[in-house]
């Protein structure tokens, strides 16, 4: 292993022209992601978290561009890759799970032929080794029978059993770097506990590097070794799982997680924050966050918002939470 | 109560309907703005037709045989009349007999088609909201008058109407035959289209809202339903007009349309080939340009209203 | 306290063969879903009963029974003592209906996108021609919007600001019981927080009665007073909150706490839950859970278990205990 992470976000700027003006969902981002390592990026709706993964795996919706900063995959620029460039590299180098499984599986081609085929695409082997290497992958993501099953159209599985299809789709052809997109937000409790725990087995045991894009706190808790918290596009905070969620420093993510149900457990009213995200369109100025939080001064609503580098390396905020002054203020 | 403060006036319609995405789509697409001009003209003519027409084309007093096959724009050799755009073998204005053309042909299209948007709107959501019995039988009637061409359909009627009405009465009752025929013929896509949006509708929440609140099934597809399935139903209709006047035209170019005392432009198509090979041409093709144009511009701005109703492709 | 709602041996079976040409030429039998399977409970005036589980346990089709939009195949459902599907007074049934309203899943398909906030509010006033002025004003105001809002159209709002003026659509008609579909499912994470302290706030303002349908046990713990959890159509266990939290008896119920994600479960390995919900067409036979079962034995796949009391807890299971 080298130095140099599998993915290097430097300062990303996603813009879409619309005739209300310049919308920009992706504003000077930037983060790595280490082999082996889970990054895991929350936000509500409208943050901007799906937007990041699809600009890095190349798959923005025109008009939505990436205008400024750079994005590395192991070291090499993959931001200005032509559209056949970026083709080759999602399944050799990248991988990719979205939230409904159906959408990234081909209605008409068997289970298997949708594996071998990715597989002969970007490795060298012949047809039967495909096949074979098809069925290996179905076996490892715990798909009972599946030298039997391979023949299968992909709606004969249900639905916790086709995300199993499409993490082996995703990992089929030995990727660097997986973007996970809400990857159990449509299925059931106890199924989203059988998936995350294959997730978590597969990447740790490859070394493969993981983006987990999600909008639930307890996932991320359980699965992330670093967390990315966005909010209106930017950065809110970044850092250490542990450290983040048990001990933000951004007045975001603190609010966020205070006004989970079981974050108030015993309370009679939940925590909350006020409002609501702003509309890309309207954007306050100053801080992003400054109308809905309550240590806002006026540095946060006339200076230009503060970007991570430019206040404590954590938290992108003039007034970074200390932990000594939030317990005063629980006091 | 009293102290409640005044909501803020909100913005009046017009302002609205200018700022909304539809017509912000309109004037940023040419093609659309084109297509509409050329529309409005032709209706206006057609509409002020007594008021701008240089002859009544229709009052015999007005006729005169000696002005018969005048070229466009040049002097009659007998009268030394001048017709913008000739005249025909009896004499008749082209320009004016167009323009009453229209007419007939606009009035045969837009009451066509609002009969063909009436029944294929209440059929269809019927057909979607009730479900059951009452679907499987309008929906197979429609698939089997989608077996039939249209322009056959709309023959047969004809002939049927024709048949049943006595003959002093056929000129007159020419006009609603046609209506009657092509709007039947053509309520099918309609019926087809609200159906289907009404599927859709039918199982969103409010729906249920509105069944829980204790509201009749006629009272939701009314005030709850049929708002939503309109953008399909415009669209449609717009497509449907220009189909409609070309339907007309045809029937009449057969013969089995409006009468050659109420010419439509297909009537005066059919008049004005039978010169086409002896040099008389204008009275063939500035007929026949016309109905082009109109027809035309009308499909235009039915693709152009497809396109910018549609969420997928904003 | 007495019971406000009682469900009684609740069942509800749908019918979703294919159209008879096609059984008739593919020569495939009918096929029926168990949607809802023999379930009783009691709701308390003023009390927050909560139904939790998986797709396919059944619970959005009891609420949508309570309500009316879908009628039991057997058994009953008596809201204040009068049961919807076999009353035949009119003004009874009229009445019991004005009583219980429903807060849906989704806000965004849950308003006429064609109308103003004002008439979707006062729609059930005016459905009975009942005086409507002012009202929408009035009841903005009491979600948290403001009364301005109410010349506005559906579009013009957020996610949570939505599922305000759907509960305010819900509190037209002065109802004692309202049905939550899901009702902050489409949310996020901090205006989740907004709407569930709306809902309690009105429940000790109005002394409501909210039926809480969710599969989310971090929501239901928070608001619960009571809970019932379904598997497959059938209620499995049902205790008060606290209860039910800190001493689980069904297998099924410890397997649900035990998957779900905890916001303190720093790299936590569970183990993944074996198998999957079964097909609802074709449950298994006995225990619908049997064969997902750590404890299960031979029995659990022949008897179906009945309903047994154990402490404060009841519980469908022959082994717990």
């Amino acid at each position: 292993m080298t130095d140099t992470p599998v993915l290097s976000v430097r300062n990303l700027v996603v813009e879409i022209p619309t005739r209300h003006g310049l919308l920009r969902p992706v504003d000077d981002v930037s983060y790595d992601i280490e082999a082996g390592e889970i990054l895991g990026v929350v936000g509500e709706s409208g943050a901007g978290k799906s937007m990041t993964g699809n600009a890095v795996i190349g798959l923005l919706d025109p008009p939505a561009r990436i205008t400024s900063g750079e994005i590395l995959l192991s070291g090499q620029p993959i931001h200005n890759l032509g559209r056949s460039a970026l083709r080759r590299l999602r399944g050799k180098k990248m991988g990719m799970i979205f939230q409904d499984p159906l959408t990234s599986l081909n209605p008409l081609l068997t289970v298997g032929e949708q594996l071998s085929e990715t597989i002969r695409e970007h490795l060298d082997v012949s047809h039967d080794q495909a096949r074979k290497r098809a069925v290996a992958a179905l076996e490892e993501v715990g798909i009972p029978a599946a030298s039997a099953r391979i023949n299968s159209y992909p709606h004969e599985f249900s639905g916790g059993m086709r995300q199993r299809v499409v993490i082996a789709l995703a990992l089929c052809a030995e990727p660097d770097l997986v973007i996970a997109d809400e990857p159990t937000t449509a299925l059931d409790v106890s199924v989203q506990a059988q998936i995350m725990a294959l997730l978590k087995r597969l990447c740790r045991e490859r070394g493969v590097a993981v983006m987990l894009v999600t909008h639930d706190m307890g996932v991320i808790a359980e699965a992330a070794d670093r967390v990315a918290v966005m909010y209106a596009g930017r950065l809110a905070e970044l850092g250490g799982v542990r450290e983040v969620l048990t001990n933000a420093r951004h007045p975001y993510t603190d609010g966020l997680m205070a006004s989970t149900p079981l974050a108030s457990a015993g309370l009679k009213r939940l925590r909350q924050i006020p409002g609501a995200m702003p509309r890309l369109g309207a954007l306050p100025t100053g801080c992003a966050f400054h109308p809905r939080c309550e240590y806002a001064q006026d540095r946060c609503r006339k200076d230009p918002g503060p970007t991570i580098d430019s206040c404590d390396g954590r938290a992108a905020c003039w007034f970074p939470l200390a932990t000594d002054r939030k317990e005063e203020a629980q006091a | 109560m009293t102290d409640t403060p005044i909501p803020p006036a909100p913005p009046s319609r017009l302002r609205r309907a200018w700022e909304s995405d539809l017509f912000w789509s309109f004037r940023h697409a040419p093609v659309a703005m084109a297509s509409s001009f050329v529309v409005i003209v032709l209706i206006l003519g057609a509409v002020l037709a007594p008021l701008i027409a240089p002859h009544d084309p229709f009052s015999p007093g007005t006729l005169n045989l000696m002005n018969g096959f005048t070229p466009p724009g040049q002097a009659n050799a007998m009268t030394g009349d001048i017709f913008l755009l000739g005249t025909d073998d009896q004499g008749r204005d082209v320009f004016s007999t167009i323009l009453y053309g229209m007419r007939i042909s606009l009035f045969v299209g837009f009451s066509a088609v609002l009969l063909a948007m009436v029944l294929g709107v209440t059929l269809g959501l019927l057909a979607g909201y009730v479900g059951g019995w009452t679907e499987t039988i309008i929906m197979r009637i429609a698939d089997v008058q989608l077996t039939f061409p249209a322009i056959l359909v709309a023959m047969l009627i004809f002939g049927i109407a024709k048949g049943i009405t006595p003959p002093e009465y056929r000129d007159e009752m020419a006009i609603w035959v046609l209506i009657l025929a092509i709007g039947l013929s053509d309520w099918v896509q309609f019926a087809r289209v609200v159906r289907g949006a009404t599927l859709v509708e039918k199982n969103k929440e409010y729906i249920q809202a509105a069944r829980l609140i204790g509201r009749t099934p006629f009272s939701i597809m009314l005030r709850h339903i049929l708002p939503n399935v309109l953008n399909p139903v415009l669209v449609i209709a717009t497509i449907s007009l220009a189909l409609a006047i070309i339907a007309e035209a045809t029937l009449s170019f057969l013969g089995v349309g409006a009468p050659p005392t109420k010419p439509s432009l297909g009537t005066l198509i059919r008049i004005g080939q039978e010169f086409m090979f002896s040099g008389e041409w204008w009275i063939l093709i500035f007929p026949a340009v016309t109905l082009l144009a109109l027809a035309l511009s009308i499909n235009l701005l039915g693709d152009w209203l497809r396109d910018a109703l549609n969420p997928r492709l904003r | 306290m007495s019971a406000i709602i009682k469900v009684e041996h609740l069942t509800r079976v749908f019918d979703v063969s294919k159209p008879l040409l096609n059984r008739v030429i593919e020569r495939l039998p009918r096929a029926l879903l168990t949607a809802v399977s023999d379930v009783s409970f009691e709701i308390e005036e003023n009390s927050v009963y909560a139904l939790v589980g998986e797709s396919g346990s059944g619970k959005s089709t009891i609420g949508k029974i309570m309500v009316g939009l879908v009628a039991p195949t057997e058994g009953s459902v008596q809201i204040s003592g009068v049961d919807l599907a076999s009353e035949t007074d009119a003004a009874k049934i009229e009445a019991v209906r004005s009583e219980i309203q429903m807060i849906f899943q989704d806000p965004f398909a849950s308003l006429n996108p064609r109308w103003r906030v004002r008439d979707v509010i006062a729609e059930p006033v005016a459905a009975k021609g009942g005086d409507t002025t002012g009202l929408a004003e009035k009841l903005l105001e009491q979600v948290g919007l403001s009364a301005a809002d109410a010349g506005k159209y559906p579009h013009e709002f957020s996610g949570g600001q939505r599922q305000r003026i759907c509960i305010a659509r819900a509190l037209a008609s002065n109802p004692r019981i309202i049905v939550c579909d899901e009702p902050t499912s489409a949310l996020d994470v901090s205006v989740q927080a907004q709407v569930l302290n709306l809902m309690s706030d009105l429940r000790e303002e109005l002394g409501l009665t909210y039926l809480f349908i969710s599969h989310d046990l971090t929501v239901v713990q928070h608001m619960a007073d009571r809970i019932g959890v379904l598997y497959l159509g059938r209620l499995v266990e049902e205790a008060p909150r606290d209860v039910l939290f800190n001493d689980p008896k069904h297998p099924y119920t410890q397997m649900l706490f035990a998957a779900a994600p905890k916001m303190d479960g720093f790299g936590r390995e569970i183990e993944a839950p074996k198998g999957e919900i079964p097909d609802a067409i074709n449950p298994p036979t006995g225990c619908a859970f049997h064969p997902r079962c750590p404890l299960a034995v031979e029995r659990c796949s022949r008897e179906r278990p009945e309903m047994r009391n154990i402490g404060k807890t009841r519980v469908a299971c022959h082994m717990a205990e």
